[in-house]
């Protein structure tokens, strides 16, 4: 059995990424299963950047981990703002529902 | 060796926690399935030796926003039966997209690797630690990007105040100005008047 390297973290990372995008056609209906799937994917991001940073000996892809983090942070607390917003006037999270800007 | 296996098994959790967050029918397992998910990248961030992220990772997500996820689905009143009956009609669609992907992504990585000999990570020196030496390339390299950093948290503090406060009518609030800046003569009236007699 071959050590742990690399590609090993590459294909939990792309398996990871394709799952979450699975999930985002699968849940189409439900906003806040779409944040969820978003975080997953960025999760997925994060472990090739760790990855790559510990194979290239380089600590800048942690750093860059590191703001990813503070920015999916960000942007989880603003689009649970806007959902809490939404379902306040609309009553709903349904995404096909919510097609007030149609016109 | 040891460390294969652990990769192995943390790994296939997971990925079974991602499928969790996928296909469970209710949000909040949903939930519960992402915190295990998070925490298990966590660990196999530490089986590389991120030490510093996996604790990040644990802190942060698992501690705040999961947290946050949890309290906004909690407070949101969602009709679970409505939610269900969607997942049928888009799941071919999903798992067809899903295949190709994962299908293209596998070439591209293993194409990679014929190319390449070595595919071990570098192992540390046993003194070396992961937090300073992020510590000294954060603070001296990269400080514009961490004082950006924190203006962008302060940016989310604001939109999420501002999106959700709101003012209802007919609450009965106090006032500190209007009760500060009260004139004892606007209230009170003192009047001269002559005494009456009753006869």
């Amino acid at each position: 059995m071959m050590s742990i390297g690399l590609d090993h973290y590459l294909v939990l990372s792309a398996v990871l990424f394709t799952f979450a995008m699975a999930g985002i056609f699968i849940n189409r209906r439900n906003l806040i299963l779409l944040l969820m799937c978003i975080e997953l994917m960025l999760l997925a991001v994060n472990f090739n950047f760790i990855a790559f940073s510990r194979y290239l000996g380089d600590e800048v892809g942690q750093i860059f981990v590191f703001f990813i983090l503070t920015v999916a942070a960000a942007e989880a607390a603003i689009g649970l703002a806007i959902l809490v917003v939404l379902f306040r006037n609309r009553s709903t999270i349904n995404v096909s529902e919510l097609n007030k800007m149609k016109g | 060796m040891f460390q294969t296996i652990l990769f192995y098994v943390f790994s296939s959790i997971l990925l079974v926690a991602a499928l969790g967050v996928i296909f469970s029918k209710n949000p909040v397992h949903s939930i519960m399935f992402l915190v295990g998910a998070f925490f298990q990248s966590a660990v196999l961030w530490l089986l590389i030796e991120a030490e510093f992220l996996a604790i990040v990772l644990v802190l942060v997500y698992v501690g705040a926003v999961m947290v946050l996820f949890l309290f906004v689905v909690m407070m949101l009143d969602i009709n679970v039966e409505e939610a269900k009956s969607s997942i049928a009609k888009y799941t071919p669609f999903g798992l067809l997209i899903a295949g190709l992907m994962i299908v293209e992504l596998m070439q591209v990585i293993k194409l990679r690797s014929a190319n390449q000999t070595l595919q071990g990570f570098s192992i540390n020196p046993p003194d070396y630690s992961n937090t300073e030496s992020l510590g000294s390339v954060l603070y001296t390299e990269h400080v514009y990007a961490f004082e950006i950093a924190s203006v962008i948290l302060l940016l989310a503090i604001v939109a999420a105040i501002t999106l959700t406060m709101r003012k209802r009518p007919g609450l009965k609030v106090q006032d500190i100005a209007k009760q500060v800046a009260v004139d004892p003569k606007d209230r009170l009236k003192i009047i001269k008047m002559k005494s009456e007699t009753e006869s």
